[in-house]
């Protein structure tokens, strides 16, 4: 799907340029601060108007569903519905390009300043800090899952938790047992 | 090890990671930590830590901890192959099944399948902070750190970079 053809958004005034699409994601990676997804969808869905809420909804559910970095999946899927191969190199470049390039130069800087007492006091500081966004983030994925009525799928989680964060089993083979058995659970819980 | 050997490894190992990361880059923190840190002992738990610290307040997606721990494991070169390796696989699946997925919208399995990996992202998430609390976490006043964020980013709307704002300047302090 490339071009201005069938994957051209209703109501869209037209299909992103591919320098469009490069500066509309650098735009949102650098705005980006713990966390791009709610920047990407402002930028998409209520300034360029690229998308519709649901269109978002379903292409971003994809990017959650499919492994790796979702909003780097997302570029992809995004760039290549309107303009193929090109227009995902593009906004994946442009995703990546200017934090890839930053998180270097701080890493220089770690390098070399890494075991200055003040930089060493700074990152002991902001570590846990580190922590705690994670946690909130899970809760918050959490929130509307506890909400429909989960069903069977805490347990999964605390399986999860434990398997990995506790007792340290390599992810493959936990994912390789939770991973059916969930799907499994959610499938049967349904009917 | 060589410098092509440790490249290789990297590519490697974040290639075959990049694939389990069901839920995002932050997913696959726990198994980070203990491939970089318990296996191949290229860096210690504090290390670590203050990576992923320093990923998390850099703007854009969370994958560039693996940027960072590229690059300390093998300069430059590794920063740009673990950041491919962790990308390339990925990306090319999801130009592929991007194309493909609408045509499966209403199927049942699809349903099945998505409601199924939400538990396993959330876990993973859990997972991760379990681990980094274990090694950010010397003290009380680092886990009154933790606790308070976790607080302050669910249950407000503020940016949580104001928490680590904070969080450092206790760090500057010499309270953490």
């Amino acid at each position: 799907m490339s071009g201005n053809g069938a994957g051209t958004p209703p109501g869209a005034p037209r299909a992103p340029s591919l320098a469009a699409l490069f500066v509309a994601f650098l735009t949102v990676s650098l705005s980006g601060f713990g966390g791009v997804l709610p920047w990407a969808r402002r930028m998409i869905v209520e300034q360029r108007r690229w998308m519709t809420a649901d269109e978002f909804n379903d292409a971003y559910a994809l990017c959650n569903f499919l492994p790796g970095p979702n909003i780097v999946n997302f570029s992809v899927v995004f760039g290549s519905r309107f303009r193929g191969p090109a227009g995902a190199l593009v906004a994946l470049s442009g995703l990546l390009g200017p934090p890839v390039a930053i998180v270097l130069v701080l890493g220089t800087l770690y390098a070399r300043f890494g075991d200055v007492a003040f930089v060493r006091g700074f990152l002991a500081g902001i570590a846990p800090a580190a922590a705690g966004l994670m946690i909130a983030t899970a809760l918050k994925m959490a929130e509307p899952m506890l909400r429909r009525g989960a069903g069977p799928a805490p347990v999964i989680v605390v399986a999860a938790i434990i398997a990995i964060g506790v007792m340290r089993w390599p992810m493959l083979w936990v994912l390789l047992v939770l991973v059916p058995l969930s799907i499994a659970l959610a499938w049967w819980w349904r009917r | 090890m060589k410098q092509e050997d440790l490249l290789a490894t990297l590519a490697v190992q974040f290639a075959a990671l990049s694939l389990l990361a069901v839920g995002g880059a932050n997913a696959v923190a726990p198994e980070l930590h203990r491939q970089v840190v318990e296996v191949s002992g290229w860096m210690t738990d504090r290390q670590f830590a203050e990576m992923f610290a320093i990923a998390q307040v850099t703007p854009g997606p969370n994958v560039v901890l693996v940027t960072l721990i590229g690059y300390h494991v093998a300069g430059l070169a590794g920063a740009l192959v673990a950041t491919a390796a962790m990308c390339g696989p990925t990306c090319l699946v999801a130009y592929f099944v991007g194309t493909a997925w609408e045509r499966f919208r209403d199927a049942p399995w699809r349903t099945a399948v998505q409601a199924g990996l939400v538990p396993i992202s959330i876990g993973l998430l859990g997972a991760g902070a379990v681990v980094l609390a274990r090694v950010a976490d010397h003290n009380w006043t680092a886990f009154a750190i933790t606790l308070a964020t976790a607080a302050v980013a669910f249950c407000t709307r503020w940016n949580p970079l104001w928490m680590f704002g904070l969080a450092g300047l206790l760090g500057l302090a010499g309270l953490v």
